[in-house]
């Protein structure tokens, strides 16, 4: 079966999406799924209930500003402040497409597998207990690169 | 008659794909289910998907804009 690595690196709705989409659709028919998250895509796997005291300024910047979780995340364009976001949310319902919450339990029912870069981590002072349970590992560039490497589609959301 | 019945009217792509695909995984080996729709594109795709997974495709129709896919789980 084809081998799929998207790497998640945007933190907005629309772009979490299309991630989404993409892997649920090539797991589902069986393609073995990687989604790596980092720098704002982290914002995407936070746990709205699970949140860390933080201790120094720029993480108590960083805890405010990236998003939290699924729920809270924005469109990239057409923003208009708030409206263009709640807008997108209304579609989505009225065309009965799931929360993007929702579809990440969905990949992960149809075994998409879910990194997490260090780094960033590092970067925001964002702490492991912090992501949403279908977070598998947090790893290395490099172990990425060791997965990515024998894929058979390489994306960059 | 099927074991199963699935009505995706009013949903589009890619939820007829992914929730047949749902049901599926729950279904015992050689059950049948049946899935109708109305958003055209998951027609070709739910068959193209299922041919490409080894599942039975027993049956497509269309009328009035409605289509009928009848699948048996082989795998």
């Amino acid at each position: 079966m084809p081998k799929l690595a998207l790497v998640v690196f945007s933190g907005e709705l629309d772009k979490a999406f299309v991630a989404f989409t993409i892997a649920s659709r090539a797991a589902a028919e069986g393609w073995d799924v990687l989604m790596f998250f980092t720098f704002w895509g982290l914002g995407i796997i936070r746990d709205p209930d699970r949140s860390v005291q933080k201790t120094t300024q720029v993480e108590k910047v960083f805890d405010a500003a990236l998003p939290r979780g699924a729920d809270d995340l924005r469109i990239s364009q057409m923003t208009m402040s708030e409206l263009g976001t709640t807008l997108m949310k209304e579609q989505m319902s009225a065309k009965r497409m799931l929360p993007i919450r929702e579809m990440m339990r969905e990949a992960k029912e149809f075994g998409v597998r879910f990194l997490v870069c260090n780094i960033p981590m590092e970067l925001m002072g964002i702490r492991k207990e912090e992501f949403v349970d279908e977070v598998d590992e947090i790893c290395s560039v490099g172990r990425y690169l060791e997965e990515a490497k024998d894929a058979d589609l390489n994306l960059f959301i | 008659m099927t074991d199963e019945t699935l009505d995706c009217k009013g949903l589009i792509c890619p939820r007829p794909l992914f929730e047949t695909l749902k049901r599926l995984k729950k279904m015992e080996m050689g059950k049948t289910i049946e899935v109708i729709g109305d958003y055209p594109f998951s027609k070709s795709e739910i068959t193209e998907a299922m041919d490409k997974m080894g599942q039975e495709v027993v049956v497509v129709s269309e009328e009035g804009g409605i289509w009928q896919i009848v699948i048996r789980k082989r795998r």
